[in-house]
């Protein structure tokens, strides 16, 4: 404890930050990383094809940043909460204005050598905002109008800005992250309770407002057979693959719901029902618990570290994180309707894997400077 | 920092008994994950590992190979032969035009032929298999092969196909095979199981009847289909079973000769074994190549056939109801016998003309051929004598006879679906039929084989050949393979009361051909190995009028509509008979001088090959 007091004063050297790394969650990333880059080479047929390629270098470059995050001080992040909160959210409005339209929706600027969606951004740098928002604030003030009012402004302005993209799936999960910050922040848990039926009770307003595919998308998670070749076609082919695996799978480049192209979008959302098919049961429990580790790891490294910030940051990350692969998960096991939600690390995607390495790499730097206090 | 210790660790607290919370919300909805992936890949496995078969492999059915045909002497008379056709997948054609072009100039197809083959291609699948030509001759088959080189994707191809060596001389037997058609799949289990596109199927006779026996199997090809259906790789490969051939009792020569004899004439030739009742020839005239219809008959090769007015489509054997004229006097005479109306020396006086209830029936010799028995009567064909037995009998005796020997009924029963049973007529049956009493003018003209009466050649044949086999009932069969199979328990039985009937019915017969007089005496043969008895018969196609007797025109001067038919039926060789026949030549004239001498042709060849269909028969009996 001395040692680190003294430590603290003093620069750390970077062995010592070496030292300091969470070994385990970092041999966790690579090996997440591993695993998506061999299932991305499945998807491209067995063959290094332009998925793969871009997948590997993107894992390249982000996971180098992450490294290069982990060494600068939880200070700066600190810093930087509101600024890279307000960057992000000018992002959106540029996007708003200039951006690339795919598939309908408007969702991406192009930077020359990524296509950028800044609305994956906002999933980690809402927390960031949030979090050194509440770092300061005395318990007694945190269920104060003020504070939930600011608050949620900070949550619903970004949401919105996604919702007319459209893309209401990564607006919910962005409130999804905010909303986690709050919770840990100590907002009383009555409002979240009011909110949640208020939320249940409004259910059929919500859907009378929906646009029609999302409404289909409702009714075909309700029901997908009918119209197993339309609108249910994705979630009864996604659960054939994933059924069909059995206990060991099919074997790696076997998998024929996604060789024979019947799994839609295989690089992206459902490259879990890929992997799922091609190594089974035994396969996707080892991949649950790659991510159960990191994110139990996420949480520790919080609980470890002296700041609040570091502490708030890194448990709603964890519980962001968390609710990223449930919601990809139950949707590609039926469990949810779809919505367009990545799967952290594995699924195709520039954004998300940066703003996920970003996390990480925050994380990395909670625990490097986990006795760092913030004033 | 000191100031808000106190404040910290309230803070501290709160997110720490929060995250403890979240923790445990966490782990449960883990558990639930894991469950739900426990239950789609562990429990209900089976399932959807069936439904992702199901998504990935699919079938295709291949033509299955049809049954062949033999003659009695194992000759293919309907087989398979290798079709060259020329099949292109467009999607793995470069220049999909440059090609199609080629082959317009090497195959010489017309614009007509050139544009369905454009049309065919738009409404498949890139992948599809194109069929440019299902049938090449062999000179453009190997042309294209010399082509190939700049051919890019076209794969020239054997497929098997029906053909029909003997081309027309079986047509009415066999049948042919077409295009299978909606009707078709619809009404016939076998050929719905077996249904590929183009699938060729029995359209008439035989190869409609025996379509179950025929047809076969398909081949099965299991391939590993991708989303949108392309093949990816082929799985597996069933053999299907090539359907049962069929051997006939038909003898080719007998029936090209039959054939022959009836070239350019309507007409029909049928002959029997009068014991087995094997059917040794049923030749129909005219007929055609069914070859035409393999690959679909073109325009104006069908209309050609459909307009010939001798009716090539009729099986006349089968579906020609003709009046039997006199060759239903042996049948008039045993059923008098039978029913002892007259014994062999009843004698009626001939004047050429008889009156009778009001009306003058004449006899076809003018001049009338003065006293005759029976045997006379018959060997002459003197009608005046049949009236007046007629008249004696009744035609409910009569028909009862008549029915017996087979004639007003289907002698094959449903194996041919187009058959007719023609027409016996008794009082009730006018009745019944046409809400009118009988005349007795009626019975007189039926004595003579006129009025009412109908008959197919198929039934006076094997009316023929149940009296010359000494009366005894026999089922006429065309198949040779199931022998003594199904055979009915009447087989046999006796169709008389005294079997002395039959003879002189026969002796009548002979008489009739090898005897001064006879109306059949010029086709005599001599030879008693070849000599045969037999019964002319000419049926009227118009009622003759006063001015028709007065003119007393030869057969050329009558137009060809008006004509009489021309009818012969005759057993041989009389010693020991062995075959019964019948022949109709439509508006031929005159039994005697157009049908007669054809039979005589007919006995030579069958009695010559006698021994030939004997031996195949004992060689049978060896192998066993």
């Amino acid at each position: 404890m001395y040692q680190h007091t003294r430590l603290n004063n003093n620069q750390f050297s970077f062995f010592q930050k070496f030292k300091n790394f969470d070994y385990i969650l970092l041999v966790c990333i690579l090996l997440l990383g591993f695993i998506s880059l061999t299932t991305m080479y499945s998807t491209d047929g067995g063959k290094i094809l332009f998925h793969t390629k871009s997948h590997f270098i993107k894992l390249i470059v982000f996971t180098l940043m992450m490294f290069v995050f982990s060494f600068i001080n939880i200070k700066f992040w600190f810093s930087i909460g509101y600024l890279s909160y307000l960057v992000v959210v000018c992002l959106l409005i540029w996007t708003y204005m200039f951006g690339i339209t795919s598939s309908g929706s408007q969702r991406w600027i192009n930077l020359y050598f990524i296509n950028l969606q800044p609305s994956e951004l906002m999933k980690i740098f809402i927390v960031l905002c949030l979090a050194k928002y509440f770092h300061r604030m005395k318990l007694e003030n945190v269920n104060s109008v003020y504070t939930i009012l600011t608050s949620l402004i900070i949550i619903i302005l970004p949401m919105c800005l996604v919702i007319v993209q459209p893309d209401l799936g990564t607006a919910l999960l962005i409130a999804i992250s905010g909303i986690a910050v709050l919770w840990f922040a100590g907002i009383n848990h009555k409002y979240f309770i009011y909110t949640l039926l208020g939320f249940v009770i409004s259910m059929p307003f919500i859907i009378a407002f929906l646009k029609p595919y999302q409404k289909l998308r409702i009714l075909t998670f309700l029901n997908p057979d009918r119209d197993p070749l339309g609108a249910g076609y994705q979630i009864i082919q996604s659960k054939i693959a994933v059924g069909s695996g059995g206990l060991f799978g099919k074997g790696f480049l076997k998998g024929t719901q996604s060789y024979l192209e019947f799994l839609p979008e295989k690089h992206t959302d459902f490259i879990f029902t890929l992997f799922s098919e091609e190594f089974g049961f035994v396969g996707s429990a080892i991949l649950l618990i790659i991510y159960a580790i990191i994110i139990y790891r996420i949480v520790a490294i919080g609980a470890q570290s002296r700041s609040y910030f570091a502490k708030i940051f890194c448990y709603s990350f964890s519980a962001a994180i968390f609710v990223f692969i449930t919601i990809n998960m139950s949707m590609v096991l039926g469990l949810l309707p779809i919505v367009g939600s990545p799967l952290p690390i594995m699924s195709y995607g520039g954004s998300s894997m940066l703003a996920t390495m970003i996390g990480f790499g925050i994380v990395m730097s909670a625990k490097v400077h986990s006795q760092q206090a913030i004033a | 920092m000191i100031n808000s210790s106190s404040d910290n660790v309230k803070k501290l607290n709160s997110i720490n008994r929060r995250m403890f919370i979240t923790g445990s919300l966490k782990f449960f909805i883990m558990i639930g994950l894991v469950s739900r992936l426990f239950f789609l890949q562990v429990k209900e496995n089976k399932k959807y590992l069936t439904l992702s078969d199901k998504n990935r492999i699919r079938e295709w059915k291949l033509a299955p190979v049809r049954g062949e045909f033999y003659d009695y002497f194992g000759n293919t008379i309907a087989g398979n032969f290798e079709a060259y056709q020329l099949h292109i997948i467009p999607e793995q054609v470069e220049d999909f035009r440059y090609v199609i072009y080629r082959l317009k100039d090497l195959l010489e197809l017309s614009n007509k032929e050139f544009n369905k083959v454009l049309k065919k291609k738009n409404e498949i699948k890139p992948w599809e298999t194109l069929i440019v030509s299902d049938n090449l001759s062999w000179t453009k088959f190997s042309k294209i092969n010399n082509h190939l080189y700049d051919l890019n994707g076209v794969k020239p191809v054997i497929s098997i196909s029906r053909n029909y060596p003997f081309k027309e001389n079986f047509t009415h037997v066999l049948g042919y095979v077409s295009q299978a058609n909606e009707k078709d799949i619809e009404n016939t289990e076998s050929i719905k199981k077996n249904f590929v596109p183009g699938l060729k199927v029995g359209k008439v006779g035989l190869e409609k009847s025996y379509e179950d026996i025929l047809i076969g199997t398909n081949d099965i090809e299991r391939y590993e289909v991708n989303a949108y259906g392309r093949r990816i790789s082929q799985l597996e490969f069933q053999k299907g079973e090539k359907g049962k051939s069929i051997r006939l009792t038909i003898d080719t020569k007998v029936q090209k000769l039959a054939g022959d004899l009836l070239k350019d004439k309507a007409g029909s030739i049928c002959v029997m074994d009068i014991y087995t009742g094997a059917i040794i020839a049923m030749q129909s005239s005219p007929s055609f190549d069914p070859n035409l219809f393999v690959f679909g008959i073109s325009n104006d090769d069908w209309q050609l056939i459909r307009n010939n007015p001798l009716k090539p489509l009729v099986n006349k054997t089968l579906q020609g109801n003709y009046s039997p004229g006199s060759t239903i006097k042996p049948i008039v005479a045993l059923s008098a016998l039978e029913n002892k109306i007259i014994n062999t020396n009843f004698t009626v006086k001939c004047t050429g003309k008889t009156e009778m209830y009001g009306q003058t029936y004449h006899c076809w010799k003018k001049k009338g051929h003065g006293f005759v028995s029976l045997r006379n009567a018959m060997k002459q064909s003197c009608d005046t004598y049949f009236y007046e037995v007629a008249r004696k009998l009744g035609v409910d005796r009569l028909s009862e006879t008549a029915k017996k020997f087979g004639l007003g009924d289907k002698v094959f029963g449903k194996l041919f679906g187009i058959e007719k049973s023609g027409l016996i007529p008794n009082t009730q049956w006018k009745k019944n039929a046409l809400g009118k009493g009988w005349l007795l003018g009626e019975t007189i003209i039926t004595g003579i084989g006129q009025g009412y009466i109908q008959t197919t050649p198929i039934q006076l044949c094997l009316m023929t050949a149940q009296i010359a086999n000494g009366g005894y009932k026999i089922y006429p069969k065309i198949i040779a393979n199931d022998d003594n199979k199904n055979e009915p328990d009447d087989k046999f039985k006796a169709l008389f009361k005294n079997s002395n009937h039959i003879k002189i019915v026969q002796d009548a017969m002979f008489g009739s051909t090898n005897e001064v007089m006879g109306t059949s005496y010029r086709s005599r043969i001599e030879n008693k190995k070849y000599q045969f008895a037999g019964k002319t018969g000419t049926s009227q196609v118009k009622k003759i009028t006063e001015r028709d007797r007065e003119l007393d025109l030869k057969t050329f001067e009558i137009p060809y509509e008006e004509r009489d038919h021309a009818l012969y039926v005759a057993f041989g060789p009389y010693k020991s008979p062995r075959y019964a026949l019948s022949i109709i030549v439509e508006h031929g004239g005159n039994g005697s001088t157009t049908a007669a001498p054809m039979a005589k042709k007919l006995f030579k060849l069958i009695i010559d090959r006698h021994l030939l269909r004997q031996s195949i028969n004992s060689k049978k009996y060896l192998e066993i």
